[in-house]
């Protein structure tokens, strides 16, 4: 082979494998995404919200906290204010869930109106401050962070 | 006092690094040589005033200085010595000034051991370094100057992260990455001094695989320091999560590790010298990308400190790299072009090209994920992440494909081979991996991705310990050596080879280690009154009670676990929740019991108020233990390979070499 052909076969090679990997990596993403949604977005999406795996994110309505030990879960309302969310989340409450606090949950929204999730992060940070109702979703995940956070 | 000398040191050394970066750039102008020595006076110069700067900050933090901002930041009288030192890097302004320092460390140790060799090239390299050095004595003399003074100064301070407070390993992990991150400026600096002078010979290629390796390492420490600090730390029952800051160290350890290896196939071959030259730099600009997103808080993560405004700063340096590398690559990439030809498609060749395209890919792949929801926030306003599954389902496959060609790869003959040569070599290896998979089998795996890493893993350890082996069995029955004296000739002659193959022993059981802990984790959780108990595999963890202890810096509430096997009684675990008197809410430190077979891990929930019950999530991690076990091997693997040859040696090299060849 020539210069120039092993330099064509070379950069074809390298495209072919850059679009190759390019529509896996996105066909990948499509099916892993996961939406941050607050309740109010939730309700308004309808039917489009049974399916995909979504952050409702928002806070913990006052007095609708209940706590199954057998079956180990908590039930509560998310509430942004506007409109309100019941979600199941499989596991013991952590130490700082209380009623009034914000959180992310990240799970599915199902047909009987329960969103169930398996993943629970509390709001945690420094500087506390306690939330406010009408709190700008957007503003509620900047503060909010996965496992522990800072 | 500490304010105006700390600001005065970073203002020297900025002086300093200045300088001797635009004298280092001019070289690159052919008729201005000749101030090599002035250069490197000017890199000894920045490098001891950053150090003076970081001494003063740790005066400072040590003697409770709180006139100094960063002081005042993290610094807290009740706060253990220990943590007190190690918080020189517990936030954002004191990390870049150590990250400073670290950067100038490098350039310094460059200009001191290149100072006889390399005299076109060495000035242009410590030129590009510098520029480097001065962007960070930049930041730090100017927008996040740690020693700004604070009026009126306060009696006390917040004290570093509770976080970073917690484990002993907050001492090793950050300053490992650092050292990793920073590192890569100096063979970043030595690929564009080859590409504008259009030299890249053997001995610059030695050097520069030498000044990779060293960061390599740096990085390959702190990446698993990291991860197992989150998982004695964090306590949410697993070491990497995929979250953008440890994507942001894994994606220029991947560059740097395929650099690595086409570094000894241009070495070899004088093949591939673009492609290598392009990993470089990639390498290095994958690392300012990363301090980009762990730096200016655009994601939030355990890394990401408050919001600053270094973030377009870092994305003008960025920009500017890149931007530079484009366009300095286009030009003058034909000039440093190889010679040597690729070998047949099996060769050992093919396995290092497909190698390197795997580690692109999966370099691809984790950035893809990475910066998706910054772009689709950024273009189309939506909030969304990459979910875990995603880069689980590419990685995988990816990582069984780099465990496939590590073992494959050094199986290969150079240039070409025969089918026969081939059964000959693979016969081995292939009952190696099968009995590893047999036995797999045996203790109860399933699934095929970790019975395929496990069969691929027993392959690949069969090749480097044959390929240690071969040399020292050849000395053994050709010269009539003793065992012990062909051993030490065969180290003190081919540590590279030794080194290379100990690196790839210790990773194939490391990739054996990931797959069981992540294929095989067991939990259960529960509520338990006191005495109750619940089954974790063959565990049974009884909750026999809680209570507190109260420490100068924060308040624990401890639970005690009595673990049982079976009829065997094997003690109390005690997973605690931590109260800090800066945050209201506690922070968990898991019970971790290591152990060969598998780690018992329990992390505790909650306690009710009266101690009467309390939460817990029991888990069991297979293996997981020897991903930190195993490091000494890869730290040994990499010694050995960067001892310096001794001269005499090499020809007995040639003879093992001749030895080699001429054995069927």
């Amino acid at each position: 082979m020539s210069a120039t052909a092993r330099i064509t076969a070379g950069v074809v090679a390298v495209v072919v494998a850059a679009a190759a990997l390019g529509y896996i990596a996105y066909g990948g993403i499509g099916e892993n995404l996961v939406y941050y949604w607050s309740p109010t977005e939730l309700v308004q999406a309808g039917p489009r919200a049974f399916g995909p795996i979504i952050r409702l994110g928002g806070l913990v309505k006052q007095g609708t906290v209940e706590w199954n030990k057998e079956a180990n879960f908590i039930a509560f309302q998310v509430t942004d204010g506007k409109e309100q969310v019941k979600v199941e989340n499989t596991g013991a409450p952590t130490q700082m869930f209380r009623e009034g606090i914000g959180v992310v949950v990240e799970g599915t929204f199902s047909t009987d109106g329960v969103f169930r999730s398996n993943r629970l992060m509390v709001k945690h940070s420094n500087e506390y401050r306690a939330p406010q109702d009408g709190v700008p979703v957007e503003e509620l995940y900047k503060t909010m962070e996965e496992e522990v956070n800072r | 006092m500490v304010s105006l000398f700390g600001t005065l040191a970073v203002l020297v050394g900025l002086a300093a690094a200045g300088t001797g970066m635009v004298l280092g750039l001019s070289s690159a102008d052919r008729r201005r040589t000749g101030s090599a020595a002035l250069i490197r006076g000017l890199a000894y110069a920045n490098v001891c005033m950053l150090a003076l700067a970081n001494g003063l900050m740790v005066y400072a933090l040590v003697a409770h200085d709180f006139s100094v901002s960063y002081v005042a930041e993290v610094g807290s009288r009740s706060t253990p010595l220990f943590f007190t030192i190690v918080s020189l890097w517990a936030s954002l302004n004191g990390s870049l000034l150590f990250w400073a320092f670290m950067v100038a460390l490098y350039t310094a140790l460059a200009a001191r051991v290149c100072r006889h060799r390399f005299a076109e090239l060495m000035p242009l390299t410590l030129g590009v370094s510098l520029l480097v050095c001065a962007f960070f004595d930049f930041l730090v003399a100017g927008v996040t100057n740690p020693f700004a003074p604070v009026t009126p100064v306060p009696p006390d301070g917040p004290g570093p992260n509770p976080l970073l407070q917690n484990h002993p390993l907050m001492a090793f992990h950050p300053p490992a990455l650092y050292a990793g991150y920073v590192g890569m400026a100096v063979p970043y600096a030595m690929v564009i001094a080859a590409l504008v002078k259009g030299k890249l010979e053997s001995d610059w290629v030695r050097a520069l695989r030498l000044w990779m390796i060293l960061p390599w390492l740096c990085l390959t420490l702190g990446i698993v320091a990291g991860g197992w600090w989150s998982y004695e730390v964090l306590g949410w029952g697993g070491y990497w999560a995929w979250d953008p800051v440890e994507n942001a160290s894994f994606l220029p350890w991947l560059t740097a590790t395929a650099f690595l290896h086409s570094l000894y196939l241009l070495e070899r071959r004088r093949v591939l010298a673009g492609w290598t030259v392009a990993l470089g730099l990639a390498t290095f600009l994958l690392t300012v990308l990363g301090t980009f997103m762990t730096r200016s808080g655009v994601f939030n993560s355990v890394h990401s400190f408050t919001q600053s405004a270094i973030g377009p700063i870092f994305l003008g340096f960025l920009a500017a790299n890149l931007l530079g590398c484009v366009l300095l690559f286009a030009l003058r990439v034909d000039k440093i072009a190889g010679r040597g030809s690729m070998g047949k498609p099996l060769s050992r060749e093919s396995a290092f090209l497909f190698n390197n395209l795997l580690f692109v890919g999966l370099t691809f792949m984790v950035l893809v994920g990475t910066v998706f929801p910054l772009l689709t926030d950024a273009l189309r306003d939506q909030k969304i992440s990459v979910g875990e599954p995603y880069f689980n389902r590419m990685a995988v496959p990816l990582g069984v494909g780099i465990l496939f060609l590590m073992g494959v790869g050094p199986a290969l003959p150079w240039g070409s081979t025969t089918l026969t040569d081939l059964r000959r070599r693979f016969l081995l290896p292939l009952a190696a991996g099968i009995a590893a998979l047999g036995l797999a089998l045996s203790v109860g795996a399933r699934g095929v991705w970790p019975l395929l890493t496990f069969g691929l893993a027993g392959f690949a350890a069969w090749v480097s310990i044959a390929e240690i082996a071969a040399p020292i069995r050849l000395r053994v029955r050709n010269k009539g050596e003793s065992l012990g004296k062909a051993t030490r000739r065969v180290f003190a002659t081919s540590r590279r080879r030794i080194g290379g193959h100990l690196v790839h022993l210790g990773i194939s059981a490391i990739f054996v280690a990931i797959a069981a802990s992540s294929a095989y984790k067991e939990q259960a959780a529960a509520t338990l009154n006191v005495g109750q108990a619940v089954q974790v595999g063959p565990y049974s963890v009884t909750f026999a009670g809680a209570r507190g202890e109260q420490e100068p810096h924060r308040y624990s509430l401890i639970a005690d676990f009595k673990v049982r096997r079976g009829d065997q009684d094997l003690g109390v675990q005690s997973p605690r929740l931590n109260y800090y008197a800066t945050r209201r809410e506690p922070l968990g430190t898991p019970a971790v019991s290591e152990g060969f077979r598998h780690d018992l891990y329990l992390i505790l929930l909650n306690v009710a108020e009266d101690g009467s019950h309390a939460s817990v999530e029991a888990q069991i991690h297979p293996l997981v233990a020897w991903i930190w076990y195993l490091v000494p091997v890869l730290v040994l693997g990499i010694a050995i390979a960067m001892w310096p040859e001794r001269k005499s040696a090499l020809p007995a090299a040639t003879a093992e070499g001749a030895a080699r060849r001429a054995s069927p």
